[in-house]
């Protein structure tokens, strides 16, 4: 039909993983007008097509673009924070392909127009694939519900109320009906803020010692309870959107087993980073939720390996320096994460904790079908977003690398494995490591 | 004793008890015996610190400690100027860091730094380029406070070792309580704290700490009898039902006291509220050391002072 926006690419001899087919295997990947043509094996038995530029990906390994479905972006409204463009920069070169962006803007992604906004902006500025998020309720302000039904249909993958947890029981259950109703996914992130109150960090042993006020976890339980109990109720699609204590991982289980169609997200940090990391009043790793105890980042990578935990998410948080460089208790909680979720997740893959086949699912094929994506795999037909890594090659992710607008990583100066060396969107190559 | 490990223990800054060894701590208390003496000379004025500038930056009100630091440096033969916080430029969105910052350019040899917010006197430290003392920073911790209760207990029980001291009251907000139960603990007293448990931190029993829900038990044959200020708002119904109650399970009154040994001391950091924590009668009894403790205050700090800036800036660095 038309002709090719870019030359063939054939990455030759490379490990391909591509969790919705099973695929660990070496093998050659074969990229045509934008479009997987081949990847495995077998893939070089119509030989090479004309004209391709060829990859050595010997040593290397090819995986599908990650699909990272929570990230926070300043626009519209914040753009000194983060703009989709530099966010997607920022995606491109952690090897994150589409992003969920949430609604947490001003204004606030709440009816069709602004959701068009955000994708007309990132059709023409952003360098991958962004898909937006809409709230749950009108300002995210907990009193009337959302268009779902046109916000779905213009586009919007997914509703929730971004970093706000909806407090009205009755009204989450109607709009858990309603939603239902549509096929829509309600993500929802639990925290309940009356009893998390003033609590900057884990209520514990190590909070009562710096001063800080404490987050109990049964703030995040206490919602997360009643919400599978209404998505037992309802029959609604619900996703859990970053759990992040043992607990939680076991109540989600739980829910599973009694067989509700709820799925649940965790955070690369609460995988990785646990309470002590704050260190002396760290401000970096004031995240919501907050870190919690060791024995709870366990039980998170352990429902991660077991399939409690569905999706591995960045939520990509950027916040300004001057919000950041306050005492504790006064700074902004988050921490950007585009750029360190794939390494930080390998993590998992190196210590043995996780197998990768079930770290990469975490972040590609999984969330693709949570939001309804053809994307996030390497099956042939579908769109070429794919990175080519180096899952052994060490770095230091030193601030001069960041390229988020923000710099308020949790992983600043962090030792990792797994350099992004490529990364393709729908075929074309948006990020190319310097070397 | 778990305590967060100090990123970098230094001797610049006296930022808390939890950098401080027991060595420190007797150090500052022998310093603080001399300066004792100078206080109570006629001629109350040395003149090590003589040309030295101390700021006294107070982002919450406090006239008891902010007074105690600038006697401590006047008499050490320091400039002292005082920064009051309704004056400044922080209430009109100034960060603590710009603060920090256009402080640091007048060239001060300490600040002395009280704030609301935990840690903040530990960041405002990374930013300037002088000593600095923490006047208290949130919930987290007092130290020159923790000294100067130790001192007035040392000069009227002999040590502080093996001695029983309870810590009644507000725990869960209190910088003073932190400050003192590491200190304490460094000393080898057995500290004991006496509370409701919605007036406890969460991980209490792990802190070096024997934990009473009773005074009459936590008072049991006790050495001294710390009292802690509980705060207005937190009176009415939020922590406690009412003063009423609160002051019938919890205030220090003379029946209370009976179950401390008889010449137990009984202390307050100040300000009292009478009648709520603690019975006029007690804090103007026979076993109050509350006004020795103001005196003690300011021989501490000019200990700290003068330890942290006495000698000559070769080698401070």
């Amino acid at each position: 039909m038309a002709t090719p926006l870019v030359a063939p690419l054939v990455i030759e001899r490379a490990r391909i993983v591509d969790p919705a087919r099973r695929l660990d295997a070496v093998g050659t990947v074969v990229v045509m007008d934008g479009r997987i043509a081949a990847a495995g094996p077998d893939a070089l038995n119509q030989g090479r097509p004309e004209g391709a530029t060829v990859i050595n990906g010997s040593r290397l390994t090819v995986i599908p673009g990650l699909v990272d479905a929570r990230v926070f972006i300043g626009e519209p409204g914040g753009e000194h924070r983060e703009t989709i463009a530099s966010a997607s920069r920022a995606a491109a070169s952690g090897g994150v392909t589409s992003i969920l962006t949430m609604p947490d803007t001003n204004p606030v992604i709440d009816d069709v127009a602004i959701a068009e906004f955000v994708m007309r902006t990132a059709r023409d500025t952003a360098l991958v694939n962004v898909f937006p998020a809409a709230a749950l309720t009108k300002g995210l302000a907990g009193r009337e519900m959302t268009e779902i039904g046109l916000l779905a249909e213009a586009g919007v993958k997914a509703f929730t109320e971004g970093r706000k947890t909806l407090a009205d029981p009755a009204l989450m259950r109607r709009i858990m009906t309603y939603a239902r109703d549509f096929g829509a996914i309600v993500m929802h992130e639990t925290q309940d803020a009356a009893l998390a109150g003033n609590g900057v960090m884990n209520e514990g042993l190590y909070a009562s010692w710096l001063g800080l006020p404490g987050i109990p976890g049964e703030a995040e339980l206490i919602p997360l309870e009643r919400d599978l109990r209404l998505a037992a109720l309802t029959g609604c699609r619900y996703h859990a959107a970053k759990i992040s204590l043992g607990e939680s991982a076991a109540v989600v289980r739980a829910a599973k087993r009694r067989g509700l169609a709820v799925t649940a997200g965790v955070s690369v940090n609460h995988l990785s980073l646990n309470e002590n990391d704050v260190g002396q009043y760290r401000t970096y790793f004031r995240l919501s939720p907050p870190l919690r105890r060791e024995d709870d980042r366990l039980a998170m990578v352990e429902a991660l390996a077991d399939g409690t935990l569905d999706i591995i998410v960045s939520s990509h948080d950027p916040q300004d320096t001057d919000d950041k460089r306050r005492p504790f208790a006064e700074a902004e909680a988050g921490a950007i994460g585009l750029e360190t979720l794939l390494p930080a997740a390998l993590r998992l893959h190196h210590s043995g904790a996780v197998p990768l086949m079930r770290v990469i699912e975490a972040m590609t094929s999984a969330p693709a079908d949570l939001l309804g994506l053809d994307r996030g795999t390497l099956k042939p037909g579908a769109p070429a977003d794919l990175v080519l890594v180096d899952l052994d090659r060490p770095f230091v992710f030193t601030e001069d690398r960041i390229r988020s607008r923000s710099k308020n990583s949790a992983f600043e100066n962090a030792r990792f494995e797994g350099q992004v060396l490529r990364t393709l969107v729908s075929g074309r190559t948006v990020y190319e490591a310097a070397d | 004793m778990i305590a967060p490990a100090q990123s970098s223990p230094s001797r610049r800054h006296l930022l808390g008890i939890a950098s401080l060894s027991p060595q420190d701590i007797t150090a500052l208390l022998d310093l603080a015996e001399a300066e004792v003496a100078v206080s109570r000379q006629t001629e109350k004025k040395k003149s090590v610190l003589k040309g030295r500038t101390q700021i006294n930056l107070f982002f919450e009100a406090s006239t008891r400690t902010q007074a105690s630091f600038e006697l401590a440096g006047k008499r050490l033969g320091a400039d002292v100027m005082n920064m009051s916080v309704a004056s400044s430029s922080v209430k009109k969105g100034e960060t603590l860091i710009d603060t920090a910052m256009t402080l640091n350019a007048m060239q001060p040899d300490i600040l002395v730094v009280r704030h609301h917010s935990a840690g903040a006197v530990a960041l405002l430290a990374q930013k300037v380029a002088c000593s600095v003392v923490n006047a208290g920073d949130g919930a987290h911790e007092h130290p020159t406070q923790a000294l100067l209760d130790a001192l007035t207990i040392r000069r009227h029980k002999g040590r502080i070792a093996r001695l029983i001291v309870a810590i009644c009251g507000d725990v869960l907000h209190s910088r003073v309580a932190r400050s003192n139960i590491l200190l304490l603990n460094a000393l080898g007293a057995e500290v004991r704290v006496v509370a409701p448990s919605t007036l406890l931190p969460s991980g209490i029993a792990e802190m070096g700490v024997k934990v009473f829900r009773r005074m009459d038990e936590g008072l049991k044959d006790a050495d001294v009898v710390m009292m802690l200020r509980l705060q207005r708002e937190r009176m009415e119904g939020a922590f406690v039902p009412s003063v009423r109650e609160y002051f019938r399970y919890f205030g220090l009154d003379a029946a209370k006291l009976a179950y401390a040994k008889p010449d137990a001391l009984v202390m307050h950091p100040g300000p009292m509220n009478r009648g709520v924590e603690i019975a006029s009668e007690i804090a103007d009894g026979p076993n109050s050391v509350i006004e020795e403790q103001v005196e003690m205050g300011v021989a501490v700090r000019m200990a700290v002072i003068e330890t942290l800036i006495g000698t000559s800036p070769e080698g401070q660095t």
